[in-house]
């Protein structure tokens, strides 16, 4: 069968399918763990990314192993998407030694600087200007690495945003923003925050310039990153990427949460209606990337990759007592 | 080198071993850059970095926005792929912006994530005391960042120890507030040709002494030292001092074994005494050297409101050797002794002070402009 999407003829077809079991691996994480939550092993606070998982993976899978990225406390989905151990995410959940940040770091905190996935900070904004010096880092060592911060529609309330903006296009740095417009934070709604709904615009007086997507198709974000990407290596600057999308779940926790009053059933179901997961598959299915028999078979192998993720996580040992005051200066 | 070589020294300003110890590191790892709101201007952060402008340019050199936050956050992303960079601050007052960046990031990433990276940051922050700085350019902050673990705050007196500190600062691999005192710039000693580094942690006896200890930090060394001298001439009290260079980590062991052989304790801070490093400090001591104690520990450090404009509120704000005079006297009694009535200004010009502190007896008074 032939690729009939025009979108579909740059994409080399085994990135397609690549990026589809990553979508898939990432959905299946984030559902296995609200399954598990309440076995109330996990202690500690868990921000799942169920319904935006394209942005991730869209954007990570045009960067090399050596490229950096940075996250915030909904940070799962970045640490898989930039490859990240599946395992070890999940031992550090459950507190444990095998953990990627040997139980110290938790849900908020992950990290892996082996596949450049350099952390995730709970404070909103405060990997903004970290990825930036990265960025600074690689020009002064004369690397073409590029570095990307995700960060939600949040932060960019905050001012190290608009400071970051400012110094990256000062000195043409090669760090892209990639914002999660998910509407909300935590239960307050963007427009009792920001005067306007129009992120991608803010880099503009900085001369950033930037692009608004659907957060939902992956292939967009695909697109925009790919673009993105190859500025940044060229020694173009920085460049800012919104995506809409849209949190399924509570802001924190495995349950979901439109009783709460502050969003309604239908916003949530007409986002449900348009899941990530679901609609690549259906390009994929229907330019014949991928067959029915396929899509079984990744949900399959992904379901038991899930699976010794948790056993080997609820088998590993807790950190010893004595290894508190380790990893102190 | 031969065996009986000694190092080459000669006498330099405060300010110029700190010229020196940029140049040093930034020769022996291409690697350590310099960054910070006018580093690279005619002035050079009171000239302390121009030399190394002037040697390795604008690459490794640079201006930044007046982001002070958001630039710490680049150091400490720059710091995490490999980079070993230097902040400067004019003045500390400007840190309570970074807060967020300092305390939150580069003091977690280390332990945060299992110890899987670091954060190599020196971050300078000078305490802009003198000629009528006022609130807001004064403060000496050394306690904020000592409570937050994951990092080291540095705070050296000398022209010597700043040298050998600063260097040490940028080789290691930890997050580093270094407080360097502006009063102190311009006071000279003997340093070291070469690069050398000194440990971080480690204070020093920089007078010995059997009456009373006086552990002193930064600025405050000096006017123990002047007061050391005084009380010894003028009362037959011999005081010991120490300097203590760096407050996290502590030099605990130095304190408590000269507290021991004492039994009393004076602390001489640049800060508020309110929740300090002087509370601290005596807070060690009575935890861990009480009985040792023959008088209450007494405190030297600033009261608890910011820093006046005016020459003579300013005179009163800040403790200085009378200070410290007044408190040994308080807890040491000499019987028979007659006490001499001492003046700041006759403390100088005294004959013999201690090697490192020998230009206390050319120490003129700070003018401006600042």
């Amino acid at each position: 069968m032939k690729k009939k999407d025009p979108s579909l003829k740059s994409i080399p077809a085994n990135v397609l399918r690549d990026m589809y079991y990553m979508i898939v691996k990432i959905r299946k994480e984030g559902e296995r763990i609200a399954e598990l939550y309440p076995e109330q092993e996990m202690r500690c606070p868990i921000h799942l990314s169920i319904g935006q998982e394209a942005v991730a993976v869209g954007v990570c899978a045009n960067l090399r192993k050596d490229d950096y990225v940075f996250s915030s406390h909904r940070c799962h989905a970045h640490y898989l998407a930039k490859g990240g151990e599946l395992r070890r995410l999940v031992a550090e959940l459950y507190g444990k030694k095998t953990g990627c940040a040997g139980g110290v770091g938790g849900s908020m905190h992950l990290a892996a600087p082996e596949v450049g996935f350099m952390g995730a900070s709970s404070i909103v904004a405060g990997t903004i200007p970290i990825a930036m010096g990265t960025a600074l880092a690689s020009v002064m060592q004369g690397s073409d690495r590029v570095s990307v911060t995700f960060f939600g529609d949040a932060a960019v309330e905050e001012g190290t945003f608009h400071e970051t903006l400012n110094f990256a296009s000062l000195k043409s740095l090669p760090v892209i923003f990639v914002c999660e417009n998910n509407l909300y934070a935590t239960h307050s709604h963007l427009l009792a925050r920001q005067p306007t709904n129009n992120i991608f615009e803010r880099g503009e007086s900085h001369r950033v310039p930037g692009v608004c997507v659907d957060g939902n198709d992956l292939l967009a974000i695909y697109q925009a990153a790919k673009e993105a990407v190859d500025r940044c290596r060229r020694g173009q600057g920085p460049f800012l990427i919104e995506c809409k999308t849209y949190r399924w779940r509570e802001h924190v926790g495995p349950y979901y949460d439109y009783d709460l009053g502050y969003r309604s059933k239908e916003e949530l179901e007409k986002w449900m209606a348009r899941c990530p997961v679901s609609i690549y598959e259906k390009v994929l299915l229907e330019n014949g990337i991928l067959s029915r028999k396929d899509v079984s078979t990744i949900a399959k192998e992904v379901g038991e990759k899930m699976e010794e993720a948790v056993r080997f996580a609820k088998e590993s040992p807790f950190p010893d007592e004595a290894e508190l005051l380790k990893d102190v200066y | 080198m031969g065996k009986d070589k000694k190092p080459k020294e000669r006498e330099i300003k405060y300010w110029q071993a700190i010229s020196e110890a940029h140049v040093q590191s930034m020769e022996r790892n291409e690697r350590v850059f310099i960054m910070g709101i006018g580093v690279d201007d005619p002035k050079g952060i009171f000239g302390t970095t121009l030399e190394a402008y002037k040697k390795f340019g604008k690459k490794r050199v640079f201006d930044t926005p007046v982001a002070e936050n958001t630039m710490t956050g680049c150091a400490i992303g720059a710091a995490l792929a490999g980079m070993r960079p230097v902040m400067v601050h004019a003045r500390n007052d400007f840190m309570y912006y970074c807060m967020d960046q300092l305390c939150n990031h580069a003091a977690k990433w280390h332990h945060m994530f299992g110890g899987l990276m670091t954060v190599p940051i020196t971050v300078r922050a000078i305490v802009g005391r003198g000629w009528g700085q006022g609130s807001q350019h004064s403060q000496s902050l050394q306690a904020l960042f000592s409570h937050v673990p994951g990092l080291k705050v540095v705070m050296p007196s000398t022209p010597y120890s700043v040298k050998g500190l600063l260097m040490a600062s940028i080789e290691g691999d930890s997050p580093v507030i270094f407080v360097e005192h502006r009063r102190l710039y311009d006071y000279a000693g003997p340093v070291p040709e070469g690069p050398y580094t000194l440990p971080i942690g480690k204070g020093a006896v920089v007078r010995m002494g059997k009456d009373a200890t006086v552990a002193a930090i930064s600025y405050a060394v000096w006017d123990a030292i002047k007061a050391a001298v005084a009380l010894k001439e003028e009362g037959g009290i011999d005081v010991e001092v120490i300097d203590l260079r760096s407050l996290k980590p502590l030099d605990e062991e130095l304190i408590l074994n000269s507290v021991k052989k004492t039994g009393r304790l004076v602390v001489a801070d640049t800060g508020w005494k309110s929740y300090g490093a002087s509370a601290e400090i005596s807070a060690l001591v009575a935890e861990k050297a009480f009985e040792y104690l023959k008088a209450p520990i007494q405190r030297v450090a600033l009261p608890d409101i910011s820093a006046p404009t005016s020459v003579t509120l300013e005179k009163v704000f800040y403790p200085g050797a009378m200070d410290i005079i007044s408190a040994v006297r308080q807890i040491v009694q000499k019987g028979g002794e007659k006490s001499v009535p001492l003046f700041e200004s006759s403390l100088t010009a005294k004959t013999v002070y201690e090697r490192e502190f020998s230009s206390l007896a050319q120490e003129k008074e700070f003018l401006g402009p600042f």
